[in-house]
């Protein structure tokens, strides 16, 4: 867009949202409305200043491909990646010892949850996924993003959209619904901007120099079209005001809670798996430097994934008023889910073979293959867990989060790290990243505090459903639910401590990176050779 | 697929494609694999016909097993509620004085006491009815309302200061601090006599100022020593027990602008078999005063 016409149209944007702050009929949409309004106040700041220098700045981003934006996406995903770890090792230690809550509104398990949950989701996760489908759609189709700058737009507009989320929840701005927490005006324009992020991997897929569209493309477009799906329909709400945080959701009853996990399975379906498929099938065999292991697989895999994973949302609510058919619907569609997530992991370590020894000197691809094998048991134990008498035992107690956190932090969380160990020395010219025994580093931590997490998750989730169903011979309850929270104590503190792992391992990457983007090389023995070879 | 191939390592062709010099394999579906996925297909379908899968217009398929989870659930109750209906029935028509003269009936009481104490009762008078602060400990044998079967089968059903229930217990001690009726000086002195009471450490010259202020405003309730009276709640202040503090800063507040404690009526919220459990549980703990 010409500058001119750029600086119009956000000025009308921070007049627009003056007025909302102006006439906002409670204070939380009025803070909402202010930053929205020194939002646009920053980006007429920055276009002001490479105004000047409009022509020298666009000859520096002539070059084939736009990776300035992936750029910013890189460093979004680390800073993300770490203050959404950070917040979860809070609320675990909340857990652990409830005098963290600190009695203040802002400060409760009750908001700050939803804070780490989007963080790592949709700050972490979703920054991961932007700019590693800006990078891999360019990479594999030969073409520029299309649409010149409007990826920087989807960059800054998904942080807005980060920070009006974040904020609410600290505040208290909720429509109560996991994962989908943030209200309706905040939903309005994280759809804008989902509708421009589809435009530029659709223009630039349309624009494309190969003959064939990449899998990794199949799989991030399924991604970026169904997240569009899932958040329209589940969000359709009424606002009591257009100047006021409050909406009411169209839906009601069961009909609502079934929209809310077609909406929330497949949150984990396309957004946390689908997506990060996409990332997968480019950096593994860019990394590893061996064929994919089977097109056949890929194709099959990524049809019936698609197809299956979309019915298998009311395995979420087993034994409750959704009525049977629709439990048994959700059950077996997510058995038959099983096969055609497992397809995934196959293509990701058989691209392995012949390159085996690899994992061994690289730790980089050592990473990505625990994310794969986390991939493979989080995607069998699912399905495991949607059956209806395993559910009857799993259901409401810590095993559903250490599946959970099994899933993101092993699988996603993984698959994320290599591919930001993969891009930041490409992106930035470096011949390598700073220290790749820092890397080793952090895939020991983080390798260690999942298996801290899950484990203490699994016991004390069994342990959990266990005390609740248990009934003496003369048929009363054996435990109070008081005792089964106080049984947990020591896996909280356990689950605390993995958690810390895993954020120190972050903190690692971070410190990793910033080296990286600096020009620093770390002088140090290659991982993976034995000291006596050193000289 | 012009450029198709043969990979070297593996011995497989490639497809021919090749993108940022990603090329992929032509490797047919691992046979286990594809086995497994029709496995699963087969599986939900069979199931699909056992059991309700499929919707109709205003219904859905029932399966041929007729299963339901509603029906599953009462089943389950009807099972549950019959294994216990011989205890129960009794119960329903015995006094608590005569369930606890019935060691069959006993037990079951006691069992069934303690799981409706666990889950109604202990997140206030914790898990083994030790109290808390502001919550009577229920081992002791300091009764506020009572501690014989029937007062706390009494107490149960009606609850302490329980709003909507003309039964309940009641009884409201006079804000002596806040609504003036005593000056701070009367209250210091009468602190000290309570303090003396119990056999604490007080001023003594104090206490004997207090003796009057008691005698005229706090002996009515509770007593003339200080021994409490169950029919206000009236609790003894001539013993070790303390429900909210027993300093002369706590006792000072109480005196200056009591604390009264609230407990649901449980008539309504339990079935009165339930209470009576409670009552017989209760009791067995620290009752029989």
């Amino acid at each position: 867009m010409i500058p001119a016409a750029k600086m119009i149209a956000l000025a009308i944007a921070a007049l627009f949202a003056l007025v909302l702050a102006a006439k906002a009929t409670d204070s939380l949409f009025a803070v909402h409305a202010w930053i929205a309004f020194l939002f646009c106040l920053g980006a007429i700041a920055i276009t002001l200043k490479v105004m000047p220098m409009g022509k020298a700045a666009k000859a520096g981003e002539q070059g084939k491909y736009l990776d300035s934006v992936i750029k910013a996406g890189t460093i979004a995903t680390v800073f993300w990646g770490v203050t959404g770890l950070l917040v979860g090792v809070v609320i675990a230690l909340q857990l652990s010892y409830p005098a963290l809550n600190l009695d203040l509104p802002w400060t409760t398990f009750g908001r700050l949850r939803p804070l780490h949950t989007s963080a790592v989701i949709f700050a972490f996760g979703g920054n991961a996924l932007i700019a590693t489908s800006f990078y891999v759609v360019q990479r594999t189709t030969g073409a520029r993003l299309a649409l010149g700058n409007t990826a920087w737009f989807v960059f800054w507009g998904y942080q807005l959209f980060i920070v009006l989320a974040a904020t609410g929840y600290v505040l208290g701005v909720t429509q109560s619904k996991e994962y989908a927490e943030p209200e309706w005006y905040v939903d309005l324009w994280l759809t804008v901007v989902w509708v421009a992020y589809l435009a530029v991997f659709l223009g630039t897929l349309y624009k494309r120099k190969e003959p064939h569209i990449y899998v990794a493309n199949w799989f991030y477009l399924s991604f970026i079209v169904t997240v569009a799906m899932l958040h329209v329909v589940n969000n359709l709400s009424l606002p009591v005001s257009v100047f006021g945080a409050k909406s009411y959701i169209l839906w009601s009853g069961v009909q609502d809670a079934l929209t809310q996990w077609w909406y929330g399975h497949n949150a984990v379906g396309f957004f946390l798996t689908a997506g990060f498929l996409g990332m997968m099938y480019y950096f593994v065999p860019k990394r590893v430097g061996r064929p994919v292991y089977s097109y056949r697989l890929s194709i099959v895999h990524f049809w019936t994934l698609i197809f299956l994973y979309i019915w298998a949302g009311p395995h979420h609510l087993h034994y409750t008023a959704l009525p049977d058919w629709a439990q048994t619907l959700g059950m077996v569609f997510s058995i038959m889910l099983w096969m055609p997530s497992w397809g995934g992991m196959i293509n990701g370590l058989m691209t392995l073979s012949g390159a085996w020894d690899k994992m061994r000197t690289d730790p980089i691809i050592r990473m990505m293959v625990l994310a794969i094998a986390f991939y493979g048991m989080s995607t069998f134990e699912g399905p495991m867990m949607s059956i209806k008498s395993v559910n009857s035992l799993s259901h409401y107690t810590d095993w559903t989060i250490g599946h959970v956190h099994s899933g993101a932090l092993g699988w996603v969380g993984m698959i994320s790290f290599g591919a930001v160990y993969f891009l930041v020395p490409k992106l930035w010219g470096r011949k390598e990243l700073y220290s790749l025994r820092l890397v080793n580093w952090h895939f020991w931590l983080a390798t260690l505090g999942i298996v801290f997490y899950a484990s203490a998750m699994w016991v004390s989730g069994i342990m959990q459903g266990l005390m609740w169903r248990e009934y003496s011979e003369l048929g009363f309850l054996v435990y109070s639910f008081a005792e089964s929270v106080e049984r947990m104590h020591p896996f909280y503190v356990i689950r605390a401590a993995g958690g810390l792992l895993y954020l120190t391992g972050a903190l690692v990457m971070a410190y990793n990176v910033w080296r990286t983007i600096l020009g620093h090389e770390r002088s140090e023995r290659p991982v993976g050779m034995p000291a006596a070879a050193r000289t | 697929m012009a450029d198709v191939e043969r990979d070297e390592i593996s011995g497989t062709d490639t497809t021919g494609h090749e993108w940022d010099g990603i090329k992929e394999l032509n490797t047919p579906l691992p046979r286990w694999w594809i086995l497994t996925f029709y496995a699963t297909i087969v599986w939900a379908l069979g199931y699909v016909i056992l059991y309700p899968a499929l919707p109709l217009i205003d219904s859905a398929t029932g399966g041929l097993l007729g299963y339901s989870s509603r029906a599953e659930l009462a089943a389950e109750l009807t099972q549950a509620k019959a294994a216990q209906a011989q205890y129960l029935d009794r119960i329903a028509s015995a006094s608590p004085a005569e369930i606890r003269a019935d060691q069959d009936l006993l037990q079951f009481a006691i069992a069934g006491g303690r799981s409706a104490f666990s889950i109604n009762c202990a997140p206030c008078h914790g898990a083994g009815a030790q109290g808390a602060a502001g919550y009577p400990n229920l081992n002791d044998d300091d009764w506020l309302w009572g501690g014989s079967l029937d007062e706390i089968y009494a107490t149960l059903k009606n609850g302490i200061r329980a709003p909507h229930n003309d039964d309940t217990r009641d009884s409201i001690m006079p804000a002596f601090g806040t609504d003036e009726v005593l000056e701070k000086a009367q209250i210091a002195d009468v602190t000290n006599f309570v303090l003396a009471l119990s056999g604490k450490d007080h001023d003594s010259a104090a206490a004997q100022r207090g003796a009057e202020v008691f005698a005229d405003n706090c002996a009515a309730c509770h007593g003339e020593k200080g021994t409490g009276n169950k029919e206000f709640g009236a609790p003894s202040l001539a013993d070790a027990i303390w429900l909210y503090g027993q300093d002369a800063a706590a006792i000072g507040a109480q005196i200056s602008s009591p604390k009264h404690g609230v407990m649901p009526a449980w008539a309504g919220r339990l079935d009165d078999t339930v209470i009576k459990q409670l009552t017989v549980y209760v009791h067995s703990l620290g009752g029989g005063q």
